[in-house]
């Protein structure tokens, strides 16, 4: 099978979230970054599996500059066999699956996997536009997929339960929890990766249709009141008045 | 024992492992692509696999053998030999690396590493025939074989050149006999590089096997320090061992002193992990801790602390990154290896015990690593040459006097 996994750079998940530019791009200042849990866990793992059980590919595709060939090779090093940067600052959602589309294309993949989302924008949109994009069918949130034969047999998380689908054919994947189990690289893999082909292409053109203005932090939450435990007047003022929930 | 028996028998902690990185003078820079995914790797697998059921095994004074298997598989087992004899094909910054992020779990966890990979599959490799590298290697970067070093002698610690353990020949085999003692692996250990003195009086390096007749391993009970690593004898009594098994290419005290170097680089590496899992333990806990209405981390004496340790921490990061450097190039001496190997353990033990006092009385629980790590690391200060006489390796380094003897 010839698979792409679309594997995305996001901060690591206790980094201090600050901004820049008028609170218009996020400060990369000191942050560690990762590759995202979705796309390396169950994404990139389900593919690897996949290629050892049938044969074939595993392409892995990253939008961003040569600072992200650092989270690539992490993905060559788990088992990708070659990968992709495309050269450009990821912009939006609809910029970043224009880009890999364009690439897509050309490849003739039978499934193209990516994270349900990323957890630093949580927009969960590259999937859907990626698969109008190439005119693919789009599963969304799956926690299992298997092969029987050329059939794929999908299963989702929906509210509440599960949803199974089947489908003979070419269609993009987004992975939630379960779909593969974390691989940690080895040393051996590591090295490995340093000889595997990792192209760097430009990107096609593409205009964005929408801009981000700002971005705002939640509140600092107050730390907890103690009220003397004789003072219930206090007490019932103060979860009327201050909390708001009676 | 296997992985079943582990996981009944063992509490298996479900407190999540918070270490972040700590990077104060931004050396991540001077490291490559390799260096940091092999870090990232190391320090990902060790919260999965050591960090919940390490306390469980330190207290009952039991190693888990089962990590013999995944240390081989992470490619923890001479990661700087080549990748044809069993090893990783990294360089020295990257072995330094895997050592330290090991440590940060447990410095037990990283001595079942470092035997294995500087101190029986380093020996064999660079002294050992083509045939013996052959045989043994690769089977013990897999981790099929668990193989244990011996030059430590019941009468023979910090003077390794008054060895007695001896050997004669007899045809096509050498008669082994004496004994050996700290022998980190020894009672699971399927072979032993034994340094024994020849009929002649030179010390020649010889693989002794498990079940060899006459060849035993009792474990020694009783460690305060150390206690998820298993540590025994070798007893030779009238073993019989081809004269095959002894290493062809080595002669004298600068073979098993070779190996030790390889070690030694290795634990200057190690030790600053232990100090950074306490550091980073204190920060959390003194930032979330409060007493007398603030956080003890705003108190000036816990930030003097707090302080003094990453400074001293960072001091010995930046040592041991240029001793890799040098170590890369083949031009690290002896000599400055003791130095760091010294600085690095010292350093960790006194901010382990800062780290312990400002845990209060959390400090001496097994709900915070501390004091496993403070345990451990008497050790780590007293193996692969003492505190002193590192001190000493430096005094005469510098003076070209021998203070020893």
């Amino acid at each position: 099978m010839n698979l792409l996994v679309c594997i995305s750079k996001t901060p690591e998940t206790t980094a201090k979230i600050g901004f820049t530019d008028g609170d218009s791009k996020f400060n990369e200042e000191g942050v560690q970054f990762i590759m995202n849990p979705y796309d390396e866990w169950y994404a990139l793992v389900r593919a690897i599996e996949l290629k050892e059980s049938v044969g074939g590919k595993v392409v892995a595709i990253n939008v961003g500059p040569a600072s992200n060939d650092v989270v690539i090779r992490k993905a060559l090093a788990i088992g990708a066999d070659e990968a992709v940067r495309i050269n450009a600052q990821p912009q939006s959602a609809m910029t970043t699956a224009k880009y890999i589309a364009d690439y897509a294309k050309e490849g003739n993949f039978d499934i193209v996997f990516l994270g349900k989302e990323t957890i630093d924008y949580n927009g969960s949109e590259v999937g859907s536009m990626l698969a109008e994009y190439l005119d693919l069918p789009f599963f969304s949130y799956a926690s299992k997929l298997e092969m029987d034969g050329s059939k794929a047999i999908i299963t989702r998380d929906v509210e509440g339960g599960q949803e199974t689908a089947e489908y003979t054919g070419s269609f993009v994947l987004s992975a939630a929890k379960g779909l593969a189990e974390q691989r940690i690289p080895n040393m051996r893999g590591i090295m490995m990766a340093k000889r595997k082909p990792l192209n760097v292409i430009e990107p096609t053109i593409t205009e964005d249709l929408s801009v981000v203005v700002k971005y705002e932090l939640p509140e600092a939450k107050s730390g907890v009141k103690m009220l003397d435990a004789d003072d219930m007047d206090e007490l019932v003022r103060l979860l009327h008045e201050e909390a708001k929930v009676i | 024992m296997d992985t079943i028996t582990a996981d009944t028998k063992h509490h298996i902690s479900s407190k999540t492992d918070q270490y972040q990185h700590h990077d104060y003078y931004q050396i991540d820079e001077l490291l490559s692509e390799d260096h940091l995914l092999a870090r990232d790797a190391v320090r990902d697998w060790v919260k999965k696999e050591i960090s919940p059921i390490i306390e469980s095994y330190s207290e009952k004074a039991e190693c888990p053998q089962h990590l013999y298997k995944g240390l081989a598989e992470i490619g923890a087992f001479g990661p700087s030999l080549p990748i044809e004899y069993g090893g990783g094909g990294m360089d020295e910054i990257a072995y330094g690396i895997i050592m330290q992020e090991l440590e940060r779990g447990d410095s037990g966890i990283r001595s079942m590493a470092s035997v294995q990979g500087s101190l029986v599959m380093y020996p064999i490799y660079r002294f050992g025939s083509e045939e013996q590298k052959q045989k043994y290697l690769p089977k013990l970067g897999s981790g099929e074989y668990i193989g244990c070093f011996g030059l430590t002698e019941p009468d023979h610690g910090s003077n390794p050149s008054g060895m007695t353990t001896s050997f004669v020949e007899d045809g096509d085999d050498i008669i082994l006999n004496g004994a050996k003692m700290w022998i980190t692996n020894s009672p699971v250990a399927d072979i032993a590089v034994v340094w024994a003195k020849g009929p002649d009086g030179a010390i020649k390096g010889i693989i002794v096997e498990k079940g060899m007749e006459g060849f035993s391993a009792p474990e020694i009970h009783g460690k305060w320090s150390l206690r998820a690593s298993i540590t025994g004898e070798l007893v030779f009594e009238d073993v019989r061992v081809p004269k095959s098994n002894i290493l062809p290419n080595v002669s004298g005290l600068k073979g098993p002193l070779s190996c030790l170097s390889k070690a030694r680089y290795g634990i200057a590496w190690g030790a600053i992990g232990a100090a950074l899992d306490c550091y980073d333990s204190a920060l959390r806990y003194t930032k979330e801790r409060e007493q007398f209405g603030k956080a003890l981390a705003g108190f000036q004496l816990t930030q003097k602390k707090l302080a003094e340790m990453i400074t001293e921490i960072t001091k010995a990061q930046l040592m041991v990154w240029r001793l890799g450097t040098l170590a890369n190039k083949g031009k690290a001496t002896p000599a400055q290896i003791s130095m760091a190997k010294r600085n690095s353990c010292h350093m960790a033990l006194n901010v382990a015990r800062e780290a312990r006092q400002m845990h209060g009385g959390m400090g001496i629980t097994n709900e915070y690593p501390i004091m496993r790590h403070m345990m451990n690391l008497e050790t780590v200060l007293t193996y692969e040459g003492t505190h002193d006489i590192h001190l000493l390796i430096t005094g005469m380094d510098v003076t070209g006097i021998n203070a020893f003897k």
